[in-house]
């Protein structure tokens, strides 16, 4: 049972991490990867939400009729939407107006929709609610990473505080748009690489082995 | 001072493209921009449905959800707007326009997940447009959008051929050529301003 929660830690953290390996959920994480508390905020939020969907689903499973599940569950994801949305109002106003719609948006968040499909819909509660945590927080690290580049790059800042002296001229290309673009690619680039380097020294492995017992 | 509904559709073509300046649609944008077909199909349902929805949505919000004190409920009802609505519009073409079904229908069911058409709804309500603002921000936002997936399908189109990284290649390459895109279309942002 505990590697059964090591696996998914792994994939969804790093072998399958569902924005790099998986291409889900970009739209939410471009546009609030400016600046680091934004997006450590906006991640958590995923994250919560991810996680509790998961379990709901996963104990309405045996309940919900297959034909209306998309229903229900983007009711349910909706449902918790709306808490992180109340709770950003009341306890930090500032985050929810910078956050502004993309709160919201967290509902056509592909990738809660596809753990609740392909995950939550034909396993426990507990292990759901773990492989939602875990997929959350794997959005949540690349984000940050994304953030980081940028808000370095784009302030000379890390959550408003200053790390590069003055001598650095700010990168204004940083702060806009086509920015994230261009650093999320570079990161899928390099993990992709490397993700391919790696199939590659196993797949050479596996033919060695082959023909050593061929011999 | 209010902005014309004229200069909302310009500009949300344009200047504050909806996937070019706020990444919304990526899913589908990169998923099905490997054709030019294809693409153009699923921007005509883009439009339409988006052209619709945005008036449908305004006009709930402003109606019923203030009136009853239910603001906190957006969310929801906006989906359940949306998908009704998509839902419909599929019903409908399939039992009087069968031809336009085939070649629009299987587009259908991927909008109600498309995150630009929540968003459209979402930045109405944030930036407090009236109906007519609606309208010109709903059809000037998938038109935007259209021209901006029918590009990149163009471009993907003309560079399949070439050699790519290997680790680039797919959604890698695609997310570079958007960023350069982006950056083309920032070239209008003296224009107008609507944000």
């Amino acid at each position: 049972m505990g590697s059964q929660y090591k696996e998914i830690a792994k994939k969804a953290l790093w072998t399958d991490n569902p924005v790099i390996r998986q291409i889900l959920g970009i739209c939410s994480a471009l546009a609030v990867t400016n600046l680091v508390s934004n997006t450590l905020v906006m991640g958590l939020g995923v994250a919560f939400v991810t996680a509790f969907s998961s379990f709901t689903v996963s104990v309405l499973r045996n309940i919900i009729p297959i034909r209306v599940r998309m229903m229900v569950q983007t009711l349910i994801i909706a449902f918790y939407v709306i808490l992180v949305d109340i709770l950003l109002k009341a306890f930090y106003p500032d985050m929810s107006r910078a956050l502004g719609p993309y709160v919201g948006l967290i509902i056509t968040n592909c990738i809660i929709m596809g753990r609740c499909e392909a995950f939550a819909q034909s396993n426990k509660p507990v292990i759901s609610f773990y492989d939602g945590l875990m997929s959350g927080l794997g959005y949540t690290l690349v984000l940050t990473a994304i953030a980081v580049v940028r808000e370095l790059l784009g302030f000379g800042t890390i959550f408003g505080l200053r790390i590069l002296g003055d001598w650095w001229v700010p990168w204004t290309i940083m702060v806009m748009a086509p920015s994230a673009f261009f650093v999320l690619a570079s990161i899928i680039w390099v993990t992709k690489t490397f993700a391919l380097k790696k199939e590659k020294t196993a797949g050479q492995k596996v033919i060695r082995g082959v023909q050593a017992s061929g011999n | 001072m209010e902005i014309s509904p004229f200069l909302i559709f310009f500009a949300s073509i344009f200047t504050s493209n909806i996937l070019l300046t706020n990444f919304l649609g990526m899913c589908s944008y990169l998923s099905i921009s490997k054709d030019l077909k294809s693409a153009l199909g699923l921007g005509e349902a883009v439009i339409f449905v988006m052209s619709v929805t945005s008036v449908l949505n305004y006009l709930v919000y402003k109606y019923i959800l203030i009136p009853f004190d239910l603001d906190y409920l957006r969310f929801i009802i906006f989906i359940i707007v949306i998908a009704a609505f998509v839902q419909l519009v599929e019903m409908i073409l399939e039992r009087f326009m069968p031809r336009l079904y085939y070649t629009l229908g299987i587009f259908l069911p991927l909008i109600t997940v498309n995150c630009a058409i929540l968003g459209v709804a979402l930045f109405l309500v944030i930036r407090e447009y009236n109906l007519l603002q609606s309208l010109a921000y709903g059809a000037g936002g998938g038109i935007g959008w259209t021209l901006a997936i029918l590009a990149l399908a163009g471009i993907r189109q003309k560079v399949d051929e070439s050699k790519v990284p290997k680790g680039l290649q797919g959604p890698g390459f695609a997310m570079i050529v958007t960023g350069i895109m982006a950056l083309a279309f920032i070239g209008f942002s003296g224009i107008i301003s609507i944000q």
